[in-house]
């Protein structure tokens, strides 16, 4: 049956939903605020979905349960909020290195250490920089609404499979928490999904087929690693989303992700209605990051100003392709406190004129 | 004279889930025994192209590579997390973990504990060998009372390092499991029952009755600096004292 009507749902219920709606029959967690509701969700859905739910002991066993159920070849989803994440990272090292398909969803919080439950993003390079250890990365979405958070868990269980490993969600307390009215996607029957030739499914009438991320002969391990590094490469041609808001006639640009650039687009209205040509970039992947647009909108734009709710981590990334063209400052608050749009639009006057 | 083979039966020979691989143990190692009751295992129930080989982190880290059987390699102590991974969206599949006793029982206590109290229908097997062999000899949680070990060159000292954990009389506490026992190899009984309890063990698995461990007692000539025959003494003289053998659940 199609869905169609609009339903209203709290953030963390509608990427539990998307996720079944992708075709993912296997989700592992373990409790953390903000993104309990994920897990509950799963906990009542997925079984009736003919899925697994497992409440694991650990973030540590979550993780390591989605690499045995994408060994496996099973789409598969893990989610937590940051002190849970730090905890996958182990696990996300060995899922990217043995090129395993998983979707982590990160409802991030006040940090570091136990921090608060407020949104904030302060797991930006962990997420984006790599987290665990050796060469990988994941690509790293991030939502700034309800609608688009189905929309991007949709999209990373495709990425996931396409490029064959994790794909992290990168979204906060407040989008977790939030509701408004989305429209589910059509589901996908994961029987129609391309079988997965390389997944452990019982060596019958074939070769074993092997899943790992250990070779111990430093020239096989760098053979492996640099098809993984090409892959990259075609990831960040191919796979670089992003949005620009009136940036035509921009004279300052605010550059945001997440919760973040959704209260920054207010804050640019409001500009615009005082006269001041204020634009905002939004990085829709934070890897691969959208360098080349940052580096376009450089040659024409006085100042790029980036407004996180961390200490300054994308900003890094605004500077990297800006290089010295434009002004690239920086605001921000910490602790799980949200900039309001008054605040950006005081801290854009300073450049603005 | 050259020997005619034409009259002779064939009593031993290579199981047939094994590949044409070299094990990579050091000579005399019990990994090596116990590496090959499973695969005989695997061939008497006829589940080769149904089993998924779990290998730990430890000296048994290329096991996967060894079987004619689909396999993956765990990150030290998560095996029977991925276990359960598997065995859940694949139940058709039969899962064993083959863990150390850093794997099993220090880094990995947590993952080992909890996929037997969920009842995972899986095989565990634990080589219980009382030091880190592949790390070059450190202490163990097995570690016996007084034994040396590169990392406690003054001989374990319980007040400060802890008491050997006996893994097996604990999740033999536990409601779920279905079958925990502790082997052991140092003569020919015991050889015979550990390949018993091994066969079992997967039986269980392959008839649905769920979550078996065996702890197999083992030697590490490398490590203990002892040759085998000294090992098979010092097991069954010393070892059992501290980790008594035989069957602590069995519900089939
Ligand atoms: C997270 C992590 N910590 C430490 C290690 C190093 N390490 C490799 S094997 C091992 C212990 C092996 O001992 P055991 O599990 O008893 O297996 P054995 O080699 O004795 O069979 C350790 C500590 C590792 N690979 N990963
Ligand atoms: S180090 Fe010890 S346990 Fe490891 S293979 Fe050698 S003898 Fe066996
Ligand atoms: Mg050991």
């Amino acid at each position: 049956m199609a869905k169609i009507d609009k339903v209203l749902m709290s953030g963390n219920e509608a990427m539990a939903e998307a996720a079944i709606c992708a075709g993912c029959r296997s989700y592992f967690g373990y409790p953390i605020t903000p993104q309990n509701e994920l897990l509950e969700y799963m906990s009542a859905h997925m079984p009736n979905a003919g899925g697994v739910f497992i409440q694991a002991e650990s973030e540590i066993a979550a993780i390591n349960m989605c690499y045995g159920a994408a060994a496996a070849g099973m789409r598969t989803m893990t989610s937590s909020s940051s002190p849970g994440i730090s905890l996958k990272t182990e696990g996300i090292s060995y899922i990217a290195g043995a090129d395993l398909p998983c979707v982590v969803v990160n409802v991030v919080r006040g940090g570091p250490g136990l921090g608060n439950i407020a949104p904030a993003q302060g797991d930006y390079f962990q997420a984006t920089k790599g987290g665990g250890h050796g060469d990988y990365h994941m690509i790293v979405l991030a939502p700034s609404t309800i609608p688009e958070s189905v929309e991007l868990v949709m999209l990373a269980f495709e990425l996931a499979d396409r490029y064959r490993g994790p794909v992290m969600v990168l979204a906060d307390g407040m989008l977790g928490q939030m509701m408004e009215p989305v429209v589910l996607p059509e589901s996908i029957d994961p029987a129609t999904l391309p079988a997965k030739q390389w997944a452990i499914t019982g060596a019958r009438g074939r070769e074993a087929n092997l899943v790992t991320s250990f070779y111990l002969d430093p020239v096989e391990l760098n053979e492996m690693d640099v098809r993984r590094e090409e892959r990259y490469r075609e990831i960040e041609k191919n796979e670089v989303r992003y949005e620009e808001y009136k940036t035509e006639d921009a004279e300052v640009v605010v550059a945001a992700f997440g919760s973040m650039a959704r209260i920054s687009r207010t804050a640019v209205r409001m500009a615009r209605s005082e006269g001041i040509k204020l634009g905002l970039l939004r990085p829709i992947s934070v890897w691969p990051f959208p360098y080349e647009p940052l580096r376009a909108l450089s040659r024409r734009v006085g100042t790029i100003l980036t407004v996180e709710m961390n200490a300054g981590q994308m900003v890094e990334d605004v500077r990297l392709a800006v290089a010295e063209r434009a002004e690239t400052p920086f605001y921000g608050q910490l602790g799980g406190l949200v900039p309001s749009p008054n605040d950006i639009l005081r801290e854009v006057k300073r450049y603005a004129g | 004279m050259p020997v005619s083979t034409e009259n002779m039966v064939r009593v031993f020979g290579r199981p047939e889930s094994l590949n044409e691989s070299a094990f990579s143990y050091c000579p005399g190692c019990h990994h090596g025994v116990v590496t090959r009751m499973i695969a005989q295992a695997i061939d008497e129930l006829n589940i080769r192209e149904r089993t998924v080989v779990i290998a730990p982190v430890g000296c048994s880290v290329s096991m996967y590579q060894w079987f004619r059987c689909d396999g993956t390699q765990a990150a030290h102590g998560r095996a029977c997390a991925i276990a359960t991974g598997i065995k859940r969206v694949n139940p058709d599949l039969i899962v064993f973990t083959y863990q150390g006793d850093g794997a099993l029982a220090a880094i990995g206590t947590a993952e080992s504990i909890h996929a037997a109290n969920r009842g995972e229908n899986i095989t565990v097997v634990f080589i219980n060998n009382q030091i880190y062999g592949m790390t070059g000899g450190q202490m163990a949680p097995t570690t016996l009372l007084g034994q040396w070990a590169t990392s406690c060159p003054e001989g374990r000292d319980g007040r400060l390092a802890g008491h050997p954990i006996r893994f097996a009389e604990m999740v033999a506490q536990l409601d779920a499991p279905v079958y925990v026992t502790r082997q052991s190899l140092f003569d020919q009984k015991r050889l015979i029952a550990a390949g018993r309890a091994i066969k079992k063990a997967f039986r269980y698995q392959v008839e649905e009755k769920g979550y078996s461990l065996v702890e197999v007692l083992t030697n590490c000539p490398t490590n203990w600096r002892m040759g085998t025959l000294e090992a098979n003494k010092h097991l069954a003289e010393v070892v059992v004292n501290t980790f008594p053998l035989g069957d602590f659940v069995d519900r089939g």
